[in-house]
């Protein structure tokens, strides 16, 4: 079954969301825009700092794990309509928490994103339940290079 | 400017700075490469929405807040990277023609116990918009080099 409502999740379920290679253009290009700190910009700062090469900033590698969150909860609802089902209305994230990255993301690395349930609960509002998740990512070596607790309200089927 | 160290971010520290304009075009353009949901991507979609509008992704305001950091202290800081975010709220959308800032407070500073002559600092940043109100609040940890370690480290 494809889950996508509230009723059709359960703790523990775990689901790979997709992989993305981080190229040296596109680690630049966001630390250009958004953390121009020299260790993501520029190889000989990299090489100079503690992770001994240029790496893409935290963030980017946080971002390219919400992009392809998207994209699979897009692939799973284009799933669900074409089997005539009703499509819940989307939630938005409240916040995160406990996010690490144990391990930098160098140029050419390929990380595999995934997310597993934590919790769940009912919420006041007796349309949307709050669903809690880990997701996190791991290179192509077996290295977590990101990992973090966040809360989404998932709407729920209709009483 | 001089390098800032740890010794540079005393505990109870509060300072304010940056100024970040939010306009719809970058907001939609951060939206088409990392969270392309309805309501992040144009008014219409975003009308029928939970949110009720076109509002910035919460990754983006998170974006924006390291933006603003390293302007403000981080690129001239002995940073040695960040150990994590302890929480993140998205507090109130951020929306088209909004205006950020940054309030920062240091709420803890200590020696690492494996590495000397590295710290750890722990802030509270609040970003707030043109009317004082909170949009997005994050606690982290970041590694500092001690000006007493950084011959010995660098």
């Amino acid at each position: 079954m494809i889950a996508m409502f509230y009723e059709d999740h359960r703790i523990g379920q775990r689901a790979t969301i997709g992989a993305h290679e981080f190229t040296r253009e596109a680690i630049v290009a966001f630390a250009r825009a958004y953390d121009p700190q020299p260790v993501h910009l520029d190889e000989a700062a990299g090489a100079a700092s503690r992770y001994g090469s240029l790496c893409a900033s935290d963030w980017h590698t946080a971002c390219v794990c919400m992009r392809l969150l998207v994209d699979f909860r897009e692939a799973q609802r284009a799933a669900a309509s074409a089997l005539g089902e009703t499509l819940p209305q989307l939630g938005v994230g409240a916040g995160l928490r406990a996010m690490r990255w144990p391990h930098p993301v160098r140029p050419g690395a390929v990380v595999t994103f995934g997310a597993e349930i934590e919790s769940m609960r009912e919420t006041k509002r007796p349309q949307w339940g709050m669903i809690g998740s880990r997701s996190f990512g791991v290179d192509q070596e077996g290295r977590e290079v990101l990992s973090f607790s966040s809360h989404v309200l998932v709407a729920r089927r209709g009483q | 400017m001089d390098r800032l160290y740890f010794e540079d971010f005393p505990p109870g520290e509060i300072i304010e700075y940056g100024d970040a304009a939010v306009t719809a075009e970058a907001l939609i353009a951060f939206a088409r490469q990392f969270d392309p949901q309805p309501f992040h991507l144009s008014e219409d979609a975003a009308r029928g929405s939970l949110a009720g509008g076109l509002i910035a992704s919460g990754w983006h305001t998170a974006a924006m807040l390291r933006r603003m950091n390293c302007d403000e202290f981080l690129n001239r800081a002995a940073s040695q990277g960040a150990a994590g975010v302890e929480e993140l709220n998205w507090v109130k959308p951020v929306k088209p023609g909004d205006r950020l800032h940054v309030r920062r407070t240091t709420l803890e500073a200590r020696v690492s116990r494996s590495e000397p002559a590295l710290g750890v600092v722990a802030f509270l940043f609040e970003v707030l918009n043109q009317d004082a109100e909170t949009v997005m609040t994050q606690k982290d940890a970041t590694f500092f080099l001690r000006r007493t370690g950084a011959g010995a480290a660098r």
